[in-house]
């Protein structure tokens, strides 16, 4: 039965999460937006509580974590983890894009995890922070170029290479590196690693400056001889050239709709705000004449907010296939490709709406418009979804569109 | 007579529709095996209401196996899926779309002319009965989310022909929803074939846009006065479709300060009609309706003296004719992208083809992802509306995506085509001419 409601029983979790936001997230905002690099300590307390509450849901909980791939079974339709981790997201997100990207043990490896380790590894890095380390200074988009070797070596491989842009390097207990055990096989022989903190030869380098999302650390990292035990390996230790690197890859099935959840939580809240400082100026988003008949101002609020429930929607349907056990390749990049452009224009056009009161520092509009960008660039930007979308539909290989 | 009208229906159908439907994997799963039933759903009333009884009996087995008492239902999840029942209906319109629509579009459009059998086969779909209360004959089931995929379906194949043919549909749903007792004796059945000439069913459009540069359809010019015998009524309605040749029209005016609708007869003294032909909906034969003094009886008000919460809601209305006309657009986009697909495959450049370039490909990729957006939108609405929820900030936004992206799909359509697109030998250039309506038109439509 059609239905496009945030399901009943998810409404409490939903209202949760908005008062999280809005009560431990949005009060520190600009602190940490100032502070780059100092370590939001109010913030592991609220993890020890999510971590509790995520282990008290039905259906085993929300949260990188927890996320997986549900079960096909036709007779029942599923609002699960997928679901409510998007829903849940989007509203800290509507708090604060970097601090809910710091949140300890919500990590992106933490998702990997999830989604490829067997039990032994799921006891010891389970309850682990775990964070990704995909990127090279040689290599973004095209993960398939990884130059970081790990070379077996006994019960351990050896790890040497540099990774870049790595989401709480820093700060996570553990971080899941991927890397070739053969040059030459292409893009199968890509695997990857769990490497503990601590562990002799694996260095923090560099902490990165950036545009926004500055609560939130991005880390270089530096893999010299790096022993690992065989058993960090997540998945099958096998090359196999037909479907090696698909098992990796398709963690992002189910990491895209997060992360375009994250983009509609800061769409979200650059329009909220926008029509409270619009309101007190007498103009009220009414929806009683067509944007043609109404202000620029109006009109342009119409639009973004048409705009913005689209990516909604479509994040939400994407977590929903997974839940149910549907294929997603296509809506999760459908998903990520609508909400991270939306959350761009939406954030950057409130910005302009709102002139200087948008672009100073008394109000959050112009660090959200600083944050939003990044989601329109990790996890796969704009135009590798869009590649990825066309691929499908068009039914070629990488090689063809390219 | 019941009967002998369901007996005249079933010889008057499509074989094609009949052998597609008898395979549906439904029909195979609630074993409606009996011929009759099988060919009767698409055809009349009779047999829709058969099937019908047919899937509630079947399911009611399913949940008395073990005659436990069937439980209170859950409250709903989020959830896509369609009925059984929608997706029967959907794959049937598809393939009426498919056989009988498209076949007509390219003349039609270019002798701006209704193809004289278009209405009369539409009929077989049923599309009249849904919203028609039983004791009328109909199946009294008015189901927005159906309609709009009904709609969507029937747009793919032609967006001017699928709004003629959704004209009278439109008013039927009207009436059905808003009408008082005497108007749905009085005018439901004749969509029937009851009480009508040679029993065909009558033929009838939807008029509230009017020919004004910044019209405002809450603001209408058309209006209404009291008088003895009933109503007098003074206006002009622009890009009505059928215009002339339909047998009733649904005419918003304002009355007291209301917005409302009249039911006038086409025959009215004062009523003429101007052929009007525009950019794009040629084949719906859009035209002028000119009102001058026309005198109406007491019955002519739409829903006079209902109770309160039947009386007419004229934003609901508008409301819901904008779902419709985006729904349209989803069907014509969709259509679009589905023609597409293999022309950039197949049409080569520089020794490949040319969906092996980013910016053909990209264009490609951005109109699925609004597509998408676009029809999770009107669903959204659509099902809140069926609800009986507040849908009216969710019809807004949804015209308003439908507006800015059906538009963007239509230009990029022909674009792809490069000039062959802007000829007649591709349909991207009709599209591109009907999609511009969608921030143009108000009213002609209802779910």
């Amino acid at each position: 039965m059609i239905y496009l409601e945030v399901p009943k029983k998810l409404r409490m979790l939903v209202n949760q999460a908005r008062q999280t936001a809005d009560h431990v997230f949005r009060p520190i905002s600009r602190k940490y937006d100032r502070a780059e690099h100092d370590y939001p300590v109010e913030l592991d307390m609220f993890a020890a509580i999510m971590d509790g509450m995520n282990d008290a849901l039905e259906d085993g909980g929300a949260g990188s974590g927890k996320l997986r791939q549900g079960k096909k079974d036709s007779s029942q339709i599923q609002n699960g983890i997928n679901m409510t981790t998007v829903l849940g997201l989007a509203e800290l997100c509507r708090g604060d894009v970097g601090l809910s990207l710091t949140l300890p043990r919500q990590g992106l490896g933490n998702a990997a995890i999830a989604a490829v380790a067997n039990d032994e590894q799921l006891a010891r890095f389970g309850h682990k922070w775990a964070a990704m380390a995909i990127t090279e200074p040689g290599c973004g988009s095209d993960s398939a170029a990884v130059r970081t070797t790990a070379i077996k070596d006994g019960d351990d491989y050896i790890i040497n290479g540099e990774k870049i842009y790595v989401t709480s390097g820093e700060r996570a207990d553990a971080v899941v590196v991927w890397a070739t055990v053969d040059k030459t096989l292409g893009k199968a022989a890509i695997k990857s690693f769990v490497v503990e903190k601590g562990t002799p030869g694996m260095e923090v380098t560099r902490l990165e400056k950036k545009l926004g999302i500055k609560a939130s650390d991005t880390a270089a990292i530096r893999f010299n001889d790096c022993r690992v035990p065989r058993a960090n390996l997540l998945g099958t230790e096998e090359v196999n050239i037909d479907k090696g690197f698909a098992g990796v890859m398709q963690t992002f099935d189910n990491t895209r709709p997060v992360v375009a959840a994250m983009a509609v939580g800061v769409a979200t809240a650059s329009i909220e705000r926008t029509k409270e400082l619009l309101k007190e100026q007498g103009i009220d988003i009414d929806y009683k004449r067509p944007a043609k008949l109404s202000s620029y101002i109006k009109a342009e609020v119409y639009r973004m907010e048409a705009e913005l429930e689209a990516a909604r929607l479509l994040t939400i349907k994407a977590a929903w296939m997974a839940d149910n056990g549907q294929p997603n390749s296509i809506e999760a990049s459908i998903s990520k490709a609508k909400a991270g452009r939306v959350a761009n224009d939406v954030t950057l056009k409130c910005v302009e709406l709102l002139g200087t009161v948008g672009y100073c520092e008394d109000e959050l509009l112009e660090k959200w418009a600083r944050d939003s960008k990044i989601l329109d660039i990790f996890e796969g930007t704009q135009q590798i979804q869009q590649l990825i979308i066309a691929r499908r539909l068009l039914n070629k290989s990488s090689s063809e569109l390219k | 007579m019941a009967n002998t009208s369901f007996g005249m229906k079933l010889q008057g159908l499509g074989l094609g529709l009949a052998s597609r439907f008898a395979a549906h994997p439904i029909v195979q799963k609630y074993g409606l095996t009996k011929p009759a039933e099988k060919f009767a759903y698409l055809a009349t009333k009779k047999g829709f209401q058969l099937v019908q009884k047919g899937l509630a009996k079947k399911s009611l087995d399913k949940n008395n196996k073990n005659n436990i008492k069937a439980l209170p239902s859950p409250p709903p999840l989020f959830d896509l899926t369609l009925s059984d029942e929608q997706q029967m209906i959907r794959d049937s319109v598809k393939a009426y779309a498919q056989n009988n629509i498209r076949p007509l579009a390219s003349v039609a459009d270019e002798q701006a002319k209704l193809p004289e059998n278009l209405l009369p086969s539409s009929q077989d779909l049923g599309l009249n009965y849904f919203s028609i209360p039983e004791h009328l004959g109909g199946a009294g089931q008015c189901s927005p989310m159906t309609s709009v995929l009904v709609a969507e379906d029937l747009a793919w194949g032609d967006f001017s022909l699928a709004f003629a043919i959704l004209a009278s549909t439109s008013v039927v749903n009207s009436i059905s929803r808003w009408g008082n007792k005497t108007q749905q004796a009085l005018w439901l059945p004749k969509f029937c074939g009851e009480d009508t000439l040679n029993n065909t069913p009558i033929n009838a459009a939807i008029a509230v846009q009017e020919p004004q540069p910044l019209f405002n359809s809450a603001l209408l010019q058309t209006h209404a006065k009291n008088n003895k015998k009933g109503y007098l009524l003074n206006g002009t309605k622009s890009l009505v479709p059928l215009a002339g040749t339909a047998d009733l029209y649904l005419v918003a005016a304002q009355f007291k300060g209301k917005n409302e609708l009249f039911l006038i007869p086409a025959k009215t003294k004062g009523v003429t009609f101007k052929a009007s032909p525009a950019m794009g909906l040629r084949s719906a034969e859009v035209g002028t309706l000119q009102l001058e003094k026309v005198q109406l009886d007491k019955d002519a008000l739409l829903g006079n003296g209902n109770v309160p919460h039947k009386q007419f809601n004229y934003r609901q209305f508008i409301d819901s004719s904008h779902l419709t006309w985006c729904a349209m657009a989803i069907g014509c986009c969709q259509a679009a992208l589905d023609y597409l697909i293999p022309y950039v495959n197949e049409r080569h450049a520089f020794g490949e083809p040319i969906s092996h370039r980013q910016s053909v490909a990209f264009m490609i990729a951005n109109m699925k992802i609004e597509i998408e957006s676009m029809r999770l939108l009107v669903w959204k609405a659509a099902s809140r509306f069926e609800r009986g929820e507040e849908f009216h900030r969710d019809a807004f936004l949804a015209h308003h995506l439908c507006m800015d992206k059906s538009m963007e799909i239509g230009t990029n359509a022909v674009q792809l085509l490069g000039g062959h697109g802007f000829t007649k030998e591709h349909p991207a250039e009709r599209w591109y001419r009907d999609l511009r309506v969608l921030s143009v038109i108000n009213g002609g439509l209802q779910l």
